[in-house]
């Protein structure tokens, strides 16, 4: 079987070769048939692995490495890409699989344009599955066969996480079609509205699933680690969060490129980036030079490897870029304060957002090579990238009334008025009812302020209330988009400043209190699953006439050899109640069980938020059908 | 306005963009990356200003574990191959691999009184896994 799937891999890897021939050749037909094609064989190669994991076929090496018999159907199948070979399997399936995308539903009318496109993603696609077929291949087998293989790491035996690979992937090698389309379109020296209406929907195509990617696995850490937080500035959050940031300025660059004409080396340099970022984000998680759950691969050689990919692949476009950046158009005429104005300072901000982000993650790296060992946390973060946001969410509301071309700020003192009022109202409510910090108040009147812009910018778009719904689906896409951004950062920040944690420990049967909860622990017991075991602790926590019966784990799973902890999370509506249940202590010859206990307010605020996002993006993607007069 | 005026007010802004984010994050580099202590080098260099968050790390001195009164709290000593130790306090879930006489990382502050109080501890996990701060210690013990 497997040796089916490594003929179909080898197939494919010619086609995509074809693929990238004829596409550079300018022959739009017959590189879109070697894309559908190339992506079939994949698909099929693909399935193949999938179906080893699902049989548990131990003579195929990387099953044997990574899957074990008693494992949930579920994890099987997600164990096939929670590994390093697999995932690259997963790379090169999504790489082709945007190329035959594109070669379905391109739509640009221009055959070149087209057609090179479709090379430069199949040469991207030659690229990965060099990699995957010569350095990192999943299809090898063992011989003899173990009777057992040796398990996925428990700690991503987590539904949350099966999904948040394929999605990143999703993402990450999205943007590769949209560094594709650029290179095509410099290649051609025509950055126009053309090129950028094909472009933008392709970003959108990646943000959506990089967004919700991320989302999952900030939910995952949430609930599986059991610190309490949703994003911890790990390396390899800050590896997703560049590619993410990128991409959110250049979904808002490439609408000044498509409406204008304007932006246009600007926005061919963003959707390069993207894809640049993207790899470097793999680079990072996947050469060992980062200590966590997602550095599979601890060769250093692979790393090399995927950093020759990136100089390659870096240089390629940036000279590229370099050769034809001046011949692209400069579009139709625009003073600072103007959208193009605000669109800009749109992209400055996230740009640099993105350079203190890149300085936190390679800092302590540098560092170390420098022989000195330092780490960059939080508070880095919350100095550097905090503010750059905050200040680009302040101007939002205000400037995206702004009209082309030139802006009219005849009532520009009605905005300052209402946004200092608004910041004003919320440091008063902070400091005299809440008691929270002049920030946090600060942060919470953004979030407001941001929701009403959004709200505000939809209603004097549609003018009356019948024509609200009458809006083209991009309009509902954006103020659902900046409606999610506000309230993605009402919750983060009142969870992050609002948080409370605490540490108790019980005997069987005892009493503590937490975050106003009287907790009693009712017993702990060993219990079995499928393949793990764990103690299970049974708590009744009371608030008033609230009562809520947790259940936090640890478990044990003996193929790896490793221990997790399961939270229980009781929702209250305002909040989560969280427990993550420690070791067993002797206090005073008394056994006692340590829990971690965290009240999260507002926390589904944080993921709601985000969500929202990416379906306001998906909105943004709807096609905008029976309107001739735009 | 014309395109050159205009791409000269672009630059600028970034320029002034860029240049107060370096600020910040030269300043937030310079005060929060954490220093890393170990007994030997405490005894060295003297123990830091009070509420500055350093790590320290080292072994788990066997026998040295014990509890809050509520249970709440582990105190245990820090030690490595130097006559000096270090008193370690943290209140929470000790990490799954922790272990008397193992290696481990605490991210925290210290006291008045010169014991170390510890926001978050990380153990040594295996052969494979080891807080990058330790390395050098091991190459030395």
């Amino acid at each position: 079987m497997i040796e089916l799937g490594h003929l179909a891999a080898f197939l494919s890897l010619a086609l995509a070769l074809a693929q990238g021939i004829y596409g550079l050749m300018g022959q739009r037909r017959i590189a879109g048939w070697a894309a559908m094609a190339a992506f079939g064989l994949m698909l099929i190669s693909f399935l193949t692995l999938v179906m080893a994991f699902v049989r548990s076929d131990f003579s195929v090496a990387l099953v044997a490495q990574h899957s074990h018999t008693l494992k949930p159907m579920l994890y099987k199948i997600s164990g096939a890409w929670g590994n390093h070979e697999g995932s690259m399997a997963l790379w090169c399936l999504v790489t082709l699989g945007f190329g035959a995308a594109g070669a379905v539903w391109m739509k640009t009318g221009r055959e070149k344009l087209e057609a090179r496109t479709l090379g430069i993603q199949g040469l991207l696609a030659v690229g990965a599955m060099s990699y995957l077929l010569f350095a990192s291949s999943p299809f090898l087998r063992l011989d003899p066969a173990p009777f057992q293989g040796a398990g996925l790491n428990p700690l991503l035996q987590d539904p949350a996480l099966s999904f948040h690979p394929p999605m990143l992937y999703l993402g990450y090698v999205g943007y590769s079609f949209v560094f594709a389309l650029a290179a095509a379109g410099m290649m051609e020296s025509r950055i126009d509205a053309v090129w950028a209406r094909e472009a933008r929907r392709w970003s959108l195509a990646a943000f959506v699933p990089l967004t919700i990617g991320i989302a999952l696995g900030s939910y995952w850490a949430y609930y599986e680690l059991g610190w309490g937080g949703w994003w911890f500035w790990d390396p390899v959050e800050n590896a997703s969060l560049m590619p993410w940031l990128i991409g959110a300025a250049l979904l808002h660059s490439v609408i000044v490129t498509e409406k204008r004409e304007g932006f246009s080396a600007w926005t061919a340099l963003l959707a390069v980036l993207a894809f640049l970022f993207s790899i470097m984000g793999a680079f990072l998680v996947r050469s060992g030079v980062l200590t966590s759950v997602h550095a599979f691969a601890v060769d250093p050689e692979r790393g090399a490897i995927l950093l020759f990919g990136l100089v390659l692949y870096g240089g390629f476009a940036l000279i590229l870029f370099a050769l034809r950046a001046y011949k692209l158009s400069g579009g139709k005429p625009w003073v600072l304060l103007s959208r193009e104005g605000a669109l800009m300072a749109n992209n400055i901000v996230l740009i640099v957002a993105t350079l203190t982000v890149l300085l936190g993650t390679l800092f302590p790296l540098m560092a170390e090579a420098a022989g000195k060992t330092i780490s960059v946390g939080e508070p880095y973060f919350r100095l550097t990238f905090t503010p750059m946001l905050a200040a680009l969410l302040v101007i939002l509301p205000v400037v995206q009334a702004w009209a082309w071309g030139k802006a009219d700020l005849s009532n520009w003192m009605k905005w300052a008025a209402g946004g200092i009022a608004l910041v004003l109202v919320f440091m008063a409510l902070g400091v005299g009812i809440w008691s929270i910090s002049l920030g946090a108040a600060f942060g919470l009147a953004l979030g407001v302020w941001l929701v009403f812009g959004a709200l505000y910018e939809l209603s004097r778009r549609a003018v009356t209330v019948k024509r609200v719904f009458k809006m083209p689906p991009r309009v509902w896409g954006m103020t659902l988009a900046h409606v999610g951004l506000g309230l993605f950062v009402i919750g983060a920040v009142v969870e992050t400043t609002g948080r409370y944690e605490t540490t108790v420990a019980l005997a069987e049967g005892g009493t503590g209190t937490a975050a106003g909860w009287t907790l009693t622990l009712d017993e702990v017991r060993a219990i079995e699953g499928p393949n793990w075991y764990a103690d299970r602790a049974v708590l009744t926590a009371v608030k008033g006439g609230t009562k809520a019966v947790l259940a936090p784990m640890k478990r044990y799973y003996p193929a790896a050899q490793m221990p997790t902890t399961e939270t229980a999370i009781h929702k209250t509506g305002t909040g989560d109640l969280y427990m993550a249940l420690g070791e067993q202590r002797i206090v005073d010859g008394e056994p006692r069980w340590v829990f971690r206990v965290y009240f999260n307010p507002l926390i589904d605020l944080v993921y709601f938020g985000v969500i929202l996002m990416a379906i306001g993006g998906g909105f943004c993607l709807w096609p905008r059908k029976r309107t001739k007069t735009a | 306005m014309r395109a050159r005026t205009r791409r000269l007010y672009t630059f600028g802004i970034a320029a002034l963009l860029l240049a107060a984010a370096a600020a910040l994050a030269f300043f937030a580099l310079r005060e929060n990356a954490n220093l890393f202590y170990t007994p030997e080098i405490l005894a060295e260099k003297g123990t830091p200003d009070h509420g500055k968050e350093v790590k320290v790390g080292g072994w788990v001195e066997p026998g040295s574990l014990t509890y809050s009164e509520d249970g709440a709290t582990m105190i245990f000593t820090v030690i490595d191959n130097s006559p000096n130790t270090i008193t370690v306090s943290y209140t929470g879930i000790a990490p799954d691999l922790f272990r008397e006489g193992q290696g481990v990382v605490a991210t925290g502050t210290f006291q008045a009184d010169g014991s170390f109080t510890a926001r978050q501890i990380l153990a040594k996990h295996d052969e494979n896994y080891q807080p990058r701060e330790l390395k050098p210690l091991e190459a030395a013990g």
